[in-house]
Formats: structure tokens, sequence, C-alpha cells
């Protein structure tokens, strides 16, 4: 936080070591990123096996955990089709790591100092990796459902040959940006979010350093505000992971489908 | 003008970007809602849609306010 009364809102991004250190290279640091991520795991496992004890009349908890997993059945069924239920792990890892990963790193724990939380999808090497996950899966079922056969995605179907070729160029290289755009949205949507409420906290506790008389007008303004925004926070954290899921099953469905 | 100035020219520049999208997911969620209410039976099922139109018109709001952040911080 900021002690000489300057806002600094990335330093609640930087990756700091807890065991080790990253001096002399070394490679196997504990990092609050690596502790959080465990938090992360540690609560879907709860979640996961706290509803999974298949009871013949189901409580809260596994109509809850029943729940989310049809939803996400559903969504893949719909868009990929009678294959859907092969992709459905990977689809719904990802969809339940993002929901839980963005809602955690939502949490007030802050209010402790130590335990303030680290957002694990505020860093791009996360979300990056699930999206390159996601297109080794679509390049991998492609070529090998469809062979060579698979390059026909780019090319639009009955259309005169000269459409054919101005497309096929747009629709490659929309494909390759595809990747990139998957793993940035969720990234950007968190990281975006936890500056604005950094932001905001620290005109709070400015405000109230002032000792003016305008300051309690606008402490209580920014207060509300961050309310404000942690709710939209919490819409923006679950819309993400399903945007997330969706444009998952999406990619796929193109490539098992061919259009 | 120093740099230091031109860069928060810059991300103020930039920053008009997140207001365009916020004109295109306005129009997303709009143009869905005149089109459920005309038939809200088939509504439901074009969720999906709604939130993949979504994605594309934020996606690029988010662009812009990641280009103001690396401009101020980078």
């Amino acid at each position: 936080m900021a002690a000489s009364g300057k806002i600094d809102p990335m330093h609640q991004f930087v990756i700091e070591p807890i065991f080790g250190s990253f001096q002399g290279n070394n490679p196997f640091v504990f990092t609050n990123s690596a502790l959080w991520t465990l938090i992360v795991l540690g609560t879907i496992w709860l979640f996961m096996f706290g509803g999974m004890k298949r009871e013949l009349i189901p409580g809260r908890w596994q109509v809850a955990v029943e729940g989310l997993i049809a939803f996400i059945d559903d969504m893949v069924n719909v868009s990929i089709g009678p294959d859907g239920k092969k992709y459905l792990p990977w689809v719904f890892t990802s969809f339940i790591f993002l929901l839980f990963a963005n809602l955690i790193g939502n949490m007030p724990f802050g209010v402790v100092a130590a335990a303030h939380p680290f957002t694990v999808t505020s860093q791009f090497t996360f979300t990056g990796i699930m999206s390159l996950i996601t297109f080794a899966i679509v390049l991998g079922v492609g070529f090998w459902k469809h062979g060579l056969h698979f390059l026909s995605l780019f090319v639009p179907k009955d259309a005169p040959l000269a459409f054919k070729f101005v497309i096929a160029p747009i629709e490659f290289v929309s494909f390759l940006v595809r990747p990139f755009s998957l793993g940035l949205r969720p990234f950007i949507a968190m990281f975006a979010g936890h500056v604005l409420l950094d932001v905001f906290g620290n005109f709070v506790v400015q405000a109230i350093n002032s000792h003016s008389a305008g300051g309690i007008g606008i402490t209580i303004l920014c207060f509300c505000f961050i309310m404000f925004v942690s709710m939209i926070e919490l819409l923006v954290a679950a819309i993400q992971a399903y945007v997330f899921a969706i444009l998952t099953s999406l990619y796929i469905s193109e490539a098992v489908n061919l259009h | 003008m120093d740099l230091a100035s031109a860069r928060l020219i810059g991300a103020g520049l930039a920053a008009i970007g997140v207001g365009a999208a916020s004109l295109g997911v306005g129009f997303v969620f709009g143009s869905f809602l005149q089109s459920a209410i005309r038939n809200p039976a088939a509504s439901d099922g074009q969720q999906g849609r709604l939130y993949i139109g979504f994605a594309a018109a934020e996606l690029l709001g988010l662009m812009a306010f990641a280009v103001a952040m690396l401009i101020l911080f980078a």
C-alpha cells in the first residue's frame, strides 16, 4: 500500500516469494500465487466432494453441485452435439477454476492484513495457459478427426470462388487471434476491477486523512462506490467464467463438426 | 510537453475506447431485450449467443483499458 500518499494500484499483483527467494535462479519458489492457487483448489475439492455423496434424496449441497455440472453439461451438449460428453471434463474444469479463483480473489479477506487475497486469474500466465490448453484440444481434435481437411474450417461453404479467396485469410487471422483473446478476457476483467477497487479504496483512506469537511462526504461517496463495484465484480467473475466455458465449447465444436 | 504529461494525456485518450465498448455492450443487450420481449418463448435458447456477443463487444473495451494501463505503468 502507498506509504507516501501516492496511489500504487499495481502493488496487489506483485508475485512475492513466501518460502525461498528468487535470487540465484532458484526455480522452486513457493509464492503467494502458488498459495492462493492451492487455496482455490482446496475450496473446489471441498465443494465438489461435499456434493458427491450420491444420496437418493439430495440435500442442498448435492443439488448445488449437480446443478452446476448439469448447467455446463447442457451447454456443452447444445453447442458441440452428441460428441459433447467427451469434452465436458476440460470445459467444466476451466469453468469451475475460473469461477472459484475469481470469486476468492474478490473476497474481502484483506481486513486481516496478512490474508490479503491474491487473485490468481489476474495474471496472464494462468489464463493464457488455460486458453493454450483449449487450443491444443482444438488443433489436436481437428487434425486427428479430419486430417488436413480440418483446414477447410477457414473456407466458407457455398460461397463464390472469388469470395473464398478474400474470406479465407481473414478467417485464418481471426483463428490465430483467438487463443490470445480467449486468455486475455478473464485476465483483463479481473485486473481492471481490482485496479478500480484499489484506487477508490485509497481515495477513502486519503479523504479521511485530509480532516476536512468535504472529506467525509468523499469518503462516504467512495465507500458506496466500492460496494457497488464489488457487486459488479461478483457478477463479472461469474460472467467471465461462463464466457470462457461457452467460447471453449464453441471452438471445440468448430473443430469437431467443421462449421 | 514532457514525457510524464504526454503519458497521462495518452492514457486518457486510450480510455475513450472503453466508452466506445460500452456502446457496443449496451447495443448487444438492448437488441436482445427488444427481440426477447417480442418473442419471450424463444429468448431462453439464445442466452449463449447473447453472451458470445457480449464477450466480443466487451473484449475491445478491455483491450483499450489494457493499452491505457500499459501507457501509464509500463
